[in-house]
């Protein structure tokens, strides 16, 4: 068993293209969940428009990667204003609810043969990217300690941790002014917020397009890293693996996305290795091969399980801001 | 910990114990078939090639069912190439180019190939008949997820839990019913029943061992909600684990003809379904309504506090809520299957329809429930009327978005404001 590749693979996804997807769709719902208590179950659909908004504008409209950015997040505005406007008045289960559902419109429009002209089925749209790699500063593999990327990884992991590093600042920024205090107060007792004459839905609604279009970005590097845009990349897995990144980090901290993507998936890739080079080395027979991935899924389930009840702050959270519960 | 690592573990291993316990009665040969069909009738006498790159190659020729079969030697990638000059006269492929196919089986699996022939289907029928056939196999279809709408409706009543695994449940009836037909040899109806208790028993103990002691710990209805999306997606994969991702058959009622009802027409399996459907579906209404039981549980619903100050054994009430819906969640799944096949993720497929269902209807009322998944069954399949029949289900949880909009408690819930 080659351990020391496992562990090197495992420190290379850590702060890799898949952590940083996942903390960028993680710092979005921050906002929405850990701030404000907004329960989006459509973080994907955000991510899924993003991509798809930046995909269409290169390959089907010709446009540069600039005004596909642009489209991406216009499209990730329109999506938080269309998901909004009917349900933030409502209990809390009802924006859940509606936002899964919207994500999975999204998905099933996207993969559809009906509009496989412009969105390219379920093969999704491949290859559109490469105006961003022109700008590659890395001329050769790069390594960083144990952790090994390829040129064009290097470009846009550097990109994707420059983007955390601004998105988070703005987090930081914004909970600490009048606005912030607003959104935590929201989330403590809504009603006590209404009768000092805030207008708590517009401030919801704000929280959830400001979450969205962060969460977008994850949507852009996984379209542009992959070069690829796959629609069931996009599923709700997609939304409650960031759930759990969001959670394991601490919910309603700045830098709880960031440490749960990266000790996350650091430990999720660990297991995966460990347990496919036991399954192929015969020191586990009960499992097949192509069995090994969905053990993944097992650690997600399980591991949001265990986290909601014995540790709903996650790791740097504190147990007092966070009383999560109906509204 | 221990309570909930207990809880995990005894399902798991029942789970395990009973369906890997039996797979080697499926250890089967690896083979490639299909079925070569023109206007519903079997095409006899048609030559279908198997081969791959070792050198393998054997050929079948379909006999009177239509069917051919090859075994092939191990599990790898195959092409099948019909010999299109041995179908009669008459009989043409529909996609004259798509003579060979790629296909890749695994080990001990069935990979079956079609061949589709004629002309693309060109609907004979008016379009009023075409509706009105939608209408049946929609409101038959409303009627298997009013089953397991039921049960999220009564749980969400009774304890606030809005459960994400309740598509789980759906998913259990359909794979228990399976187990208990084809491994353990069952005839359908006993396997189907054996099911439904299966299913109920499994919704008795999630909630003695699971959600009761969560309840007790005092964990957030948030909280709650995101643990059940946690177990869900954990018994989703645990089943993927254990029944693979090929969606399967029921032995029996597998290829059944339609009964032809005027312009109609409804497989017997379908319509016995129905029944059923109604049958549990009035028992649960009328359980709601006239036993003690049924009034407790609506009392719980109403005021938790008050009912266990008045006598009620809150607790008990809420494990026989748990127990029915997942008995009702499991007999929608047995029906579901019966016409579209075992798969590991049928349930979680029909989980936003339940919740559309649910919402419809309003919220925590079970006739509401019942009335909302009907209408969004129905609409599911009027639909395909105006638009490609792969975006029908985009139509009917767009629809549930505008309900929202305009009459968010739902067309029978109670107007009250809800946020």
């Amino acid at each position: 068993m080659d351990w020391s590749n496992v562990f090197s693979q495992a420190l290379t996804q850590g702060i890799g293209i898949q952590a940083v997807i996942f903390c960028l769709a993680a710092i979005g719902l921050n906002v929405q969940f850990g701030y404000t208590g907004l329960l989006n179950f459509g973080q994907s659909g955000f991510l899924a428009v993003a991509a798809y908004g930046l995909g269409v504008s290169i390959a089907y409209a010709g446009w540069s990667l600039w005004v596909g950015l642009l489209v991406g997040i216009a499209a990730a505005v329109l999506l938080a204003l269309l998901l909004g406007i009917p349900t933030l008045r409502l209990r809390a289960d009802y924006l859940a609810i509606v936002t899964i559902a919207a994500a999975e419109i999204l998905r099933l429009t996207f993969r559809s043969v009906t509009f496989d002209p412009i969105f390219g089925g379920s093969d999704g749209i491949n290859r559109f990217a490469d105006d961003f790699y022109r700008y590659n500063p890395y001329s050769g593999p790069v390594k960083i300690g144990p952790a090994d990327f390829s040129q064009n990884d290097m470009w846009i992991v550097t990109i994707g941790w420059i983007l955390v590093v601004i998105l988070s600042i703005i987090v930081f920024l914004l909970m600490r002014s009048p606005w912030g205090r607003v959104i935590k107060a929201i989330r403590e007792d809504e009603d006590a917020v209404r009768s000092l004459g805030k207008s708590v839905y517009s401030y919801k609604l704000q929280a959830l397009i400001i979450g969205g279009v962060m969460g977008c970005f994850g949507g852009f590097i996984a379209a542009i890293a992959l070069q690829s845009i796959q629609p069931d990349y996009y599923s709700t897995d997609l939304t409650f693996f960031a759930y759990a990144v969001l959670i394991l980090g601490g919910a309603a901290r700045v830098l709880g996305p960031i440490v749960g993507s990266v000790v996350f998936w650091f430990l999720l890739v660990l297991i995966d290795g460990a347990l496919a080079n036991a399954v192929s080395s015969g020191a586990i027979d009960f499992i097949r091969n192509d069995q090994v991935g969905q053990i993944r899924y097992w650690i997600l389930g399980i591991s949001l399980m265990l986290l909601m009840i014995y540790r709903p702050q996650g790791i740097l959270g504190d147990k007092k801001e966070l009383s999560l519960d109906a509204r | 910990m221990r309570r909930l690592l207990l809880g995990i573990s005894a399902v798991a291993l029942a789970l395990w114990a009973l369906l890997v316990g039996g797979a080697p009665a499926m250890a089967a040969d690896t083979t490639i078939g299909g079925v070569i069909k023109s206007d519903q009738e079997a095409v006899p006498g048609v030559t279908v090639n198997v081969s791959d790159e070792t050198g393998f190659v054997e050929n079948a020729i379909s006999d009177e069912k239509g069917r051919w079969r090859v075994v092939v030697p191990q599990a790898g990638t195959y092409t099948v190439l019909i010999e299109t000059d041995t179908l009669p006269p008459g009989v043409s492929l529909r996609d004259p180019d798509r003579t060979s196919v790629e296909v890749t089986v695994g080990e001990g699996q069935t990979k079956s190939v079609l061949f589709p022939t004629g002309d693309a289907p060109v609907s004979s029928t008016s379009k009023l008949d075409q509706a009105l056939q939608l209408t049946v196999d929609g409101f038959i279809f409303g009627l298997t997820i009013a089953l397991a709408a039921v049960g999220l409706s009564l749980i969400f009543g009774t304890t606030g839990l809005t459960n994400f695994s309740h598509g789980e449940l759906v998913t259990f009836g359909s794979l228990m019913a399976y187990f208990f037909s084809a491994i353990m040899g069952l005839p359908f109806i006993v396997a189907a029943a054996a099911a439904v208790f299966a299913g109920g028993l499994f919704g008795f103990l999630q909630d003695r061992f699971f959600w009761r002691w969560l309840r007790k710990r005092g964990t957030a209805l948030i909280a709650m909600l995101v643990v059940s999306i946690g177990l869900g997606i954990f018994l989703r994969y645990f089943y993927l684990f254990i029944f693979g991702g090929n969606t399967r058959q029921y032995a029996e009622y597998s290829g059944q003809a339609g009964l032809v009802l005027g312009p109609i027409v409804v497989t017997p399996k379908a319509l016995v379904g129905a029944i059923v459907a109604v049958v549990f579906l009035a028992a649960t209404v009328a359980w709601l309504r006239f036993t003690r039981m049924g009034k407790a549980s609506r009392a719980i619903a109403d005021n938790p506090a008050l009912a266990s100050a008045s006598g009620i054994d809150v607790n008990r009430v809420i494990s026989i809520i748990w127990a029915a819906g997942a008995g009702l969640a499991a007999l929608a799944g047995v029906i579901y299957s019966l016409s579209n096949g075992v798969s590991w993720i049928s349930g979680f497929g029909l989980l936003l329809l339940i919740f559309a269902g649910v919402t419809l209807g309003g919220l925590g009322t079970a006739i509401g429930a019942i009335v909302g998944s009907i209408i969004v069954g129905t609409m599911i399949q009027l639909s395909t009327l105006l638009i490609p029949s792969e975006l029908k289900n985009v139509g009917a949880l767009a629809v549930l978005i505008i309900i929202l909009m305009i009459r968010p408690q739902g067309i029978l819930g109670r107007s009250e404001r809800v946020g």
